[in-house]
């Protein structure tokens, strides 16, 4: 069987899903290639935040750029979405960590985001339940949390909608030079194939610098109202932070459903998708230290996953320069719910040769084709 | 190590007292091995209300199902079928 | 916390007790762990009715070096030779050499109209009930579903002044025939069978019948009832309802041991595919009190060392099968069952899943992750159990904790540490907030 089409996407995470809707809803001829379930990967296992992070002024505007587009999406997500708007706050723990917090907060300004900062008494006042005192911290009204796997279908049935094609459960067993290959040997051509299958895009492509970043998750029974924003730790600044060992940070969220989500974790060569029960042990530690009484609380479930980590921490969006129909949507860390919407809309413009709303350059594959060059 | 918990058989003592509590406020007098599940029912309230807003009873009485999740003594969450009745305790169900 | 024993058994059910009463009679060490908060398991639940040979096990027991964690509950397994149990707010480490798992069965239910309205309870969730306190006299009681539970229950519940409107078999007749044959040839059986009925008396049997609606306002009031054709509605004030057995291999799953058809694989010494790991009872195959018994004592003595006294059992054990051969087609389910759910029957009780959303969701994992159904504190026991029924879907992976735990059960034991990981100079973890959250 052979199939033409104007696009094919490979993979139905948040990143597939949303290239397709965004593709579809062009009206381009789209077909969609899912080997499990729709969000059923690293989308699922994550935690869902939408966030304006700035770790580097690319990834500032990628998070910026998508937040809004999920601010202007939001109203059309079904209630399954589960989307909150809920804020951020970067907790700080001491003088040196509130230093970072204005240093935050003129960051976001300049960029135009409105951001608070908060004393020790407010912070208290805000979340009652995490340790006191601690220094305050910034808060980020803009930023929300959703349910990543219906978030992820809610953008595919928009695509289904718009008249895109799911094939699943297939798998894409070979893509080059406009082709995709089916496992079960259909062939679809397309003018673009779109790379999104996370962390498992380097079986397309070994030669991709993306590594899977092991996560850890625990979700608790429903404690509505006892935390009321995302908390982040700002802890970094006294940490032996390196890219090459075990790390955890103090990251908890209050779900619409009452349920409190804590994370967080990473892990750095882990391939099996079992429980660590150090790093949980680690993870629930540092927790508690800030949060001392999620210890009482009920857990439901723990649950791992693998993050599509690149070298420099910022996602491969754009065309592969070995073969340019083949277009990268993949190495988002742990930003992929976040940043979907704007890398779809990225590599809609790519393809429609639009000009994009911020410069694809800081994420376009070829940053990384000196070295791969030599893989 | 804990404490081992003193093995309980078959029925229980006719002279042990009677086990007074409390079930949303409203004290009650229940038989010493009495679980939280079962003085719930005796004061004819539901465990529990789903999270569409449902009533909702024990199902199963051995701490598999969680319908009969009450809060005890503040604890939320607590399966009212795996917990017995204790003197002073306070019951709530929501 | 934590303590070292040569054995630790988990599940205070006749396969547990068994098991530890031989372990610790050849000399062990035995820790016996339960999540209820007495001994006997589901079938030999503390309170008044317990058959003769239950109160010798249970005295035998009492009196054995057994070392008792009743109302532990085990839930995980976070290194060798360790699992870790919970008792209200307080949690152990528990050390062995050897693992016995007699961890039961729990009862399998079939969502219909009005299955989650107050007093609809299992068959031996209400018989459970009664036993811990719920008053019963007087009840008018509709017993319904499948399985030798039922009668068993329908005569306890009589005895102790229930009014047993009736009992409602889902097989016909028929297929009850190979089970009665079964009976016959074991005396001691067919006794204990005559011996319900005989307490139930009054209660008409109706096979090829079950419950297609439960109504109420805001608890039971009415059951209705099919028999091929014919329908008609009772008014009472529990429905007990049950559709047989499903064994909980969750902790035998996360230990890593083999299963096959749903239950955990052994051999004849009840050792599974994990070393040092023993299953004895219901999750080995459903057979009963006297299988598990037997399959303890083999379980324990074999831990234990004593090798030939296990192998010694090992015939008895055998004699015993063609029960839960038998046991297996007389419960099999009619077909019929899997239509009493309408659209708008919960099926996720948790959750709150009803079974319109679930329909047409390719697998247990889709139906997961787009309708929460199985995302509760139940973690999918009484749902799972179900729509493996309904849709032929199969749970996935068992992941710690087996059963909800406390967040701090999920550290370390013992006293919290102070400071954040990364805070302090000598753990390899380091904190990465830099990063995204």
């Amino acid at each position: 069987m052979s199939e033409v089409w104007d696009v094919v996407v490979a993979g139905a995470g948040i990143v597939g899903a949303a290239c397709a809707a965004e593709c579809a809803g062009l009206g381009l001829r789209t077909a969609v290639v899912e080997a499990a379930e729709i969000g059923g990967g690293a989308t699922a296992a994550g935690m869902g935040h939408i966030v304006v992070m700035d770790d580097s002024p690319a990834q500032m505007a990628l998070t910026h750029y998508s937040q809004t587009l999920w601010h202007a999406l939001s109203p059309h997500l079904g209630p399954a979405v589960e989307y909150e708007s809920c804020g951020t706050l970067w907790v700080a723990v001491d003088d040196q960590e509130m230093d970072e917090v204005r240093r935050k907060h003129r960051v976001y300004a300049s960029a135009g985001i409105t951001t608070e900062i908060l004393d020790s008494h407010s912070l208290a006042e805000a979340e009652p339940h995490l340790r006191q005192p601690l220094a305050g911290a910034l808060l980020v009204p803009s930023d929300g949390v959703l349910y990543p796997p219906c978030a992820a279908a809610c953008l595919m049935e928009q695509a289904q909608h718009n008249g895109a094609r799911l094939y699943a459960p297939r798998r894409v067993v070979f893509a080059r030079a406009g082709t995709a290959r089916l496992d079960d040997g259909t062939e679809l051509h397309a003018a673009h194939i779109v790379l999104a299958g996370g962390a498992d895009t380097v079986q397309l492509l070994p030669e991709l610098p993306i590594r899977g970043r092991k996560g850890h998750l625990v979700i608790t029974d429903r404690y509505p109202g006892m935390v009321r924003h995302q908390l982040v730790e700002l802890g970094y600044l006294k940490s032996a932070h390196s890219v090459t060992t075990d790390s955890v940070a103090f990251n908890v969220q209050p779900r619409r459903t009452g349920q409190i989500l804590i994370g967080s974790s990473r892990q750095y060569g882990a391939e099996d998708s079992a429980v660590d029960h150090e790093i949980l042990a680690a993870m629930i530690d540092r927790t508690r230290w800030y949060l001392p009484d999620a210890g009482s609380l009920s857990a439901i479930r723990v649950w791992t996953g693998f993050r599509a980590a690149t070298p420099d921490k910022l996602p491969l969006i754009g065309p592969w320069p070995g073969d340019e129909t083949l277009i990268l949507a993949t190495g988002h860390e742990g930003l992929g719910i976040t940043t979907s919407l704007a890398t779809a809309r990225l590599v809609a413009d790519h393809l429609l040769g639009r000009k994009p709303k911020i410069s694809i350059e800081p994420y376009l594959p070829e940053r990384f084709s000196r070295s791969l060059a030599h893989a | 190590m804990p404490e081992p918990a003193p093995t309980r058989i078959a029925s229980t003592s006719a002279s042990a007292p009677p086990v007074a509590l409390t079930v949303n406020g409203v004290p009650l007098t229940v038989a010493p091995g009495t679980t939280v599940a079962a003085a719930v029912c005796i004061a004819g309230a539901h465990a529990r209300t789903s999270v569409s807003g449902e009533p909702r009873g024990p199902l199963c009485g051995m701490g598999i199902c969680f319908e009969c999740r009450v809060t005890v003594d503040g604890t939320p969450h607590r399966r009212g079928c795996q917990v017995l009745c204790a003197p002073g305790m306070d019951v709530r169900t929501s | 916390m934590s303590a070292h024993f040569d054995l630790v058994v988990v599940g205070a059910g006749p396969a547990g007790i068994a098991a530890a009463i031989a372990a610790a009679r050849a000399g062990r060490s035995v820790a016996l762990v339960d999540d209820n908060p007495a001994p006997g398991g589901q079938i030999w639940r503390h309170g008044a009715h317990l058959p003769a040979a239950a109160r010798k096990w249970l005295v035998e027991l009492q009196a054995s070096s057994v070392v008792p964690f009743y109302g532990w509950r085990v839930i995980d397994h976070p290194a060798a030779r360790l699992i870790r149990a919970e008792s209200g707010a307080d949690c152990t480490d528990l050390q062995y050499d050897r693992l016995i798992l007699a961890t039961g069965a729990r009862e399998r239910f079939l969502p219909f109209p009005g299955w989650t309205l107050p007093n609809v309870l299992g068959a031996g969730g209400l018989d459970a009930m009664v036993r811990g306190g719920l008053p019963i006299a007087g009840k008018r009681v509709v017993v319904a579903g499948t399985g030798p539970l039922l009668f068993a229950v329908a005569g306890h519940l009589a005895a102790r002044g229930a009014k047993i409107l009736a009992i409602c078999e889902q097989a016909q007749l028929g297929h009850l025939a190979s089970f009665a044959r079964c009976l016959l040839s074991d005396p001691a059986k067919l006794f204990q069978g005559a011996g319900y009925m005989l307490a139930a008396r009054g209660a008409r049997l109706h096979t090829g019948c079950w419950p297609v609606a439960a109504a109420g306002t805001t608890q039971l009031e009415s059951v209705t009832l099919c028999q091929g054709s014919r329908k008609w509605t009772v008014a009472c004030d529990y429905l007990a309802c049950g559709f047989h057995l499903a064994p909980n291999t969750e902790l035998a799953q996360l230990l890593g041991c083999r299963t096959a058809y749903g239950f955990v694989v052994t051999d004849d010494l009840q050792r599974t595919s994990v070393t040092d790991v023993f299953c004895a009872g219901e999750p080995t195959g459903i057979g009963g009190v006297e299988l598990a018994l037997i399959e303890g004592q083999i379980a324990g003595l074999a831990a234990a060392g004593k090798l030939r006294d296990a192998q010694s059992l090992v015939p008895r054990r055998q004699r015993k099968l063609g029960f839960v051969a038998a046991l297996r087609e007389s419960c099999t389910l009619n077909p019929s069952l899997r239509n009493l759910a309408d659209e708008d029957t919960i099926v996720c009780r948790c959750e709150d899943v009803r079974h319109a959303a679930l329909r047409g969701r390719a697998s247990w994992r889709d139906a997961k992750l787009h309708t929460r159904c199985g995302m509760g504190p139940c973690q999918g026991r009484i749902c799972g159990v179900a729509t493996e029924f309904l849709f032929a879907w199969h749970a996935d992976s068992v992941r710690p904790p087996v059963l909800p735990a406390m967040v701090s059960s999920l550290a370390s034991p013992g006293p919290t540490r102070n400071q954040p990981a990364s805070l302090s100079a000598e753990t390899a973890i380091s904190a990465h907030s830099k990063e995204t959250p």
